[in-house]
């Protein structure tokens, strides 16, 4: 077990390093990258925890994707340092406050959660480890798709809403634009293609 | 003695031989596979590749390694410094640690874990940070460009190859590496380019989407490696080389490395996913009596030989196929590739209700 102690504080003290160069690194692109490893070392923790799908998840889709986009937009940027640092000294105050919101609540809830469990109806469903027959995976889909079968769906429409409105929002047709038809093109045949004509000689093709 | 193999101490020191094992074995490989690659490219062009050092130009790959390691290392002045040389290592250590998984024999893989087919997934969608990384931190236009190319296409392809993949994971019933190629034990009719599967005799239809599925992952898996004709980060004619334009000597090799074993990985992957990973084209009653460490070579020598020709079916796309245009690689990903394999995703799993077959 002392691998796992070393492993677990080795990735907390790399997660909680990371957040905290997320907010000071003076690059913004900087930061996403601490940001990245923060996501990484994230994965790191679920893993040591049993919960090896939900890692997997994270890298696929906070580090593999998300990530990526973020990292996409704040390098075609241009970030303007200085301006960015003015207004620091006024929305301290603001921060701090939402910050401390933050944390109390997050201890609230994990001293909830270290009293009870979080999930007392499933019996220990994160663990896969020696002694559960259940992989990780099945054990999610189990509940996914039987008890919580009416959340999943409403979380799938959720994300279409937000992928249909993203499409309106950006979606311009600009007239005068010419496409290409791939359909057009694969169907050409000889026939449609070209026009064999007689040229007497001095003349051009009349159009 | 196996006390201490079971300590603490004892696990990690076999962990780490057996992850030496496999990065010395991987890295010769692909000291070869170059090779291979390069003498196909040649064969098709009639011409004869390297022919210089070593017999038949064996050890190009070796002094080219030299080559690269005694070259100076120029960094640009503008550059992230930080960044720059962090982005091959990122590359390479990606490119590496995804063999962690790979079933290479029957219980010959370093690590054998319930997700392993995520884990490969997680891994390779990671690799684009490698690259995009080396084409900020240069500061330079053509780096830039071929970076964000590179990042829009690994992206594009990848959700086609998670799609793909989740066809194999339906019919295989886990997420297991060592499983899914287990599932396909006992013929080329059980592997699941054919439908396959344990249940084949029920499956067999399946062949009619699964084969698709496996040309799809083939493409697919080009076009995430970069690799001709998908090679637009890196295209010469129009980005000089993309990504690794301001990048030379160790770093510049370093990308190379991983984008190799990028590729040897996908054909891997292939193998493992469609070609039935370590298991002979032929039924094997006869393992039952042979030494583990036999059966293990005999498995090896099956995953080699269909990873090198799933690779030299790369190669030979590589070599023949000329390279496409931006937006068409996008068109094909985004609106070919995505919409099959999400119908074949639906095809698959209605099949599996119907059948009613546990696993």
């Amino acid at each position: 077990m002392a691998l796992q102690a070393i492993a677990f504080y080795l990735m907390a003290a790399v997660t909680v390093a990371a957040g905290f160069c997320v907010v000071s690194a003076r690059n913004p692109v900087h930061s996403v990258l601490w940001l990245i490893l923060s996501f990484f070392s994230a994965a790191g923790l679920f893993v040591l925890m049993g919960a090896e799908f939900i890692a997997m998840l994270l890298v696929v889709v906070y580090v593999g994707a998300v990530a990526v986009l973020f990292l996409f937009v704040v390098m075609m940027l241009d970030v303007d340092f200085a301006a960015l640092r003015q207004g620091f000294a006024r929305y301290m105050p603001l921060g701090l406050l939402i910050a401390v919101f933050l944390a109390a609540e997050m201890v609230l809830v994990s001293a909830t959660v270290a009293g009870s469990g979080a999930a007392k109806d499933n019996e220990n469903p994160m663990a896969s480890g020696a002694g559960s027959a259940l992989s990780n995976a099945e054990a999610i889909g189990r509940v996914l798709y039987t008890d919580y079968i009416y959340f999943f769906q409403a979380a799938g429409l959720v994300l279409l809403v937000a992928m249909i409105g993203a499409i309106v929002l950006t979606l311009r047709h600009k007239p005068g634009v010419r496409r290409q038809v791939i359909m057009d093109q694969v169907l050409r045949t000889p026939k449609t293609g070209m026009r064999i004509t007689n040229l007497k000689p001095g003349e051009g093709i009349g159009e | 003695m196996a006390e201490f193999w079971s300590s603490p101490i004892g696990w990690t020191i076999i962990t780490v031989a057996h992850i030496l094992a496999v990065t010395v074995v991987l890295l010769l490989t692909i000291a070869f596979i170059i090779y291979g690659d390069r003498k196909i490219f040649a064969g098709v062009q009639a011409r004869k590749g390297p022919n210089v050092v070593g017999p038949f130009g064996l050890l190009q790959s070796f002094a080219d390694l030299g080559k690269f390691l005694v070259k100076e290392l120029v960094i640009p002045a503008g550059a992230d410094k930080a960044v720059y040389l962090l982005a091959p290592l990122i590359s390479v250590t990606l490119a590496l640690g995804a063999w962690a998984v790979m079933p290479i024999a029957p219980g010959w893989a370093v690590s054998d874990i319930n997700v392993g087919i995520l884990y490969l997934f997680a891994v390779s969608s990671m690799g684009v940070y490698g690259i995009i990384m080396g084409g900020w931190a240069s500061n330079s236009k053509y780096p830039f460009l071929g970076s964000l190319r590179s990042a829009a296409q690994m992206v594009s392809y990848e959700v086609s190859i998670g799609f793909v993949i989740i066809t194999v994971i339906l019919l295989a019933g886990t997420m297991n590496l060592n499983e899914i190629t287990r599932a396909q034990e006992g013929g080329f009719w059980h592997w699941f380019m054919f439908g396959g599967g344990p249940d084949w005799h029920v499956n067999w239809p399946l062949v009619l989407i699964m084969f698709p599925m496996g040309v799809i992952f083939f493409i697919s898996g080009l076009a995430e490696t970069n690799r001709p004709p998908f090679d637009l980060p890196e295209a010469e004619s129009e980005l000089v080389a993309g990504y690794a334009v301001e990048y030379g000597s160790t770093p510049y090799m370093l990308f190379y490395l991983a984008e190799t074993a990028n590729i040897v990985l996908m054909s891997g992957l292939m193998a493992v996913l469609f070609l039935g990973g370590w298991n002979a084209p032929w039924p094997t009653p006869y393992l039952a009596a042979w030494p583990a460490w036999l059966v293990g070579l005999h498995g090896l020598f099956f995953y080699a030989a269909k990873t090198f020709f799933v690779f030299f079916m790369n190669a030979m796309v590589r070599s023949i196929v000329p390279r496409y245009r931006y937006d068409q690689l996008m068109r094909l990903g985004w609106k070919v590739f995505l919409p099959t394999s999400l119908v074949a995703v639906a095809v698959v799993a209605g099949w599996r209700v119907y059948t009613g077959l546990p696993g």
